[in-house]
């Protein structure tokens, strides 16, 4: 579903992303993890239309997405969340998500139902649908379900979500590793994670493609991947705990 | 000792005023609020809207509301246009150089005003009654401006609010990144504002043109308040500019009841620059 082949990306004389290559498949969750300044929110970041990539080729669904905008990225079905949430204070919860729905699929579609698909997104995510709830009664837990939510109502294919855990307890977060299994469930949504905390992740994905220093240094399944000993070097020699 | 009835009517005269500048303050700042540009020469597309519902009426005869409704097409149009060929091509440079451009249409404009029309004072010739309220007598044409100012701003608020396209604008000016995530074209969202910001200035410039005279510098005169009362207001905070609009004509009318027309302005400004220190964000920002 999404191939990247040769991805580079320079920002002057650093290079953030050298030649990196994976495949998503259809239905599948790939982990992409890497210790901090490895180059994952580049890569993401490339992959979004966000950045232009200095070389290489993104195609996603049989089309490449190098170079392309970000409205149009988004209209071929593939949608992002980010690291730190970026709501939009001044409208309401349901109100973020609707115009989310309504932009991001069918424009032509009644003007209700973006709404009822924004209400039905949100009870899946667990926030309150009232039209009047304002962003300010979210916590930490409660902005990165809405950045989630958002970014699922504008019916993607694909999901880049970028360390959708970060800042959340441990509860907050098997509910959160709950959540993006149910999304690929219950919506078909392939999802690729950008993930620290290994432990919750490997729960989760099917695979992991590891980033260090820009470079793919190891892809496989989570269990095989942790044992590498290039990944354990790489997390500054820690063991990698699995549970 | 002033009459108390002159200052009541003075007041009212402020309030009247108020609603025009908020109109004028309100379309500057959507356009800032959404593309961060503060177009220089906004009040100068105002006057060219005068000048056509000046022309429509007095030398083709229109109707003054068909004259009205062509004003308000024109400022569309023109707001389009400045976007599409101004501010599109700089949209990524330096905010010194969008402002230069901005500015430079502001001169083009009063030039090519002054040379097509000449520095003639013309007004559209309505004889519209004076009210007497309770000893104050009070302009038709204000009230009728006022009432229309009202209406336009609410229209502004319902569009903003209710449909897709002002949540998106609404959206755009908290960030302009995350909008285009979401699939919308920024392009298309800074067209529709500039259009809508566009027809702001128009419905000013016929609710204006029954007040005032054009001239090609009629942006001298209301070009500066308005961005006193966008200042005031914090830029891109329409409630504050709202409420900006009112505290400003209320110290133009009243002050030019106690002193005169001049001395009214002169207050008003000075009280711009102490609030620029006092409060540098807009009466109704937090304080750090």
């Amino acid at each position: 579903m999404l191939t990247v082949t040769g991805l580079t990306k320079r920002f002057g004389g650093f290079t953030a992303l050298n030649d990196v290559s994976f495949e998503v498949g259809e239905g599948e969750i790939l982990g992409l993890i890497g210790p901090n300044g490895s180059g994952k929110t580049t890569a993401f970041n490339c992959i979004s239309g966000a950045l232009a990539p200095t070389a290489g080729s993104i195609r996603f669904l049989g089309k490449e997405l190098a170079g392309v905008t970000p409205d149009v990225v988004c209209h071929r079905g593939l949608a992002r969340t980010f690291q730190i949430p970026r709501p939009f204070r001044k409208l309401s919860i349901l109100e973020n998500v609707a115009v989310a729905a309504h932009y991001g699929t069918d424009r032509a579609g009644s003007e209700a139902s973006a709404r009822v698909r924004a209400t039905k997104i949100l009870e899946m995510v667990g926030l309150p649908a009232d039209p009047a709830a304002p962003t300010t009664l979210l916590g930490a837990g409660g902005l990165k379900k809405l950045e989630l939510a958002r970014a699922l109502a504008t019916g993607p294919r694909l999901l880049l979500a970028d360390e959708s855990l970060g800042g959340l307890d441990p509860a907050e977060m098997a509910t959160a590793a709950d959540m993006l299994r149910r999304v690929r469930g219950e919506l078909g949504v392939t999802i690729v994670w950008v993930e620290h905390i290994m432990a919750t992740l490997t729960r989760v994905v099917d695979r992991v493609v590891v980033l260090d220093h820009g470079e793919k240094i190891a892809e496989g399944r989570p269990l095989d991947v942790a044992a590498d000993p290039r990944v354990i070097e790489a997390y500054l020699g820690e063991p990698i705990v699995l549970t | 000792m002033i009459d108390p009835i002159f200052l009541a009517e003075a007041a009212v005269n402020g309030i009247l005023l108020g609603g025009v500048l908020a109109l004028l303050a309100l379309g500057l700042n959507l356009i800032f609020g959404v593309l961060d540009i503060v177009w220089i020469a906004y009040v100068d597309l105002v006057m060219l809207s005068m000048y056509l519902v000046y022309f429509l009426v007095m030398v083709y005869g229109w109707p003054i509301w068909l004259g009205a409704l062509a004003g308000v097409g024109l400022g569309v149009v023109l707001g389009v246009l400045v976007h599409v060929l101004i501010i599109t091509p700089i949209l990524d440079s330096p905010p010194i150089n969008q402002l230069l451009a901005t500015g430079g249409l502001l001169f083009f404009i009063q030039s090519f005003a002054t040379f097509l029309w000449t520095t003639d004072h013309r007004s559209v010739r309505l004889t519209l009654p004076i009210i007497e309220v309770g000893g104050m007598f009070l302009s038709f044409a204000r009230l009728v401006a006022f009432g229309l100012a009202i209406l336009a701003m609410v229209g502004l608020y319902l569009f903003l609010t209710r449909t897709y396209i002002g949540t998106a604008i609404r959206a755009v000016s908290q960030d302009r990144g995350a909008m285009a995530l979401m699939g919308a074209d920024p392009q298309r969202v800074y067209i529709v504002t500039s259009a809508v910001g566009g027809a702001m200035a128009g419905v000013a410039a016929a609710l204006l043109s029954i007040q005032y005279s054009v001239h090609p510098h009629f942006g001298a005169a209301f070009g500066p308040i308005t961005f006193m009362i966008c200042v005031l207001g914090g830029l891109g905070n329409m409630v504050g500019a709202f409420i900006a609009a009112f505290i400003m004509s209320e110290i133009i009318s009243v002050g030019g009841v106690l002193w005169s027309t001049e001395m009214g302005y002169v207050i008003a400004f000075a009280l711009f620059i102490v609030m620029m220190f006092a409060r540098p964000g807009g009466i109704l920002a937090r304080r750090q």
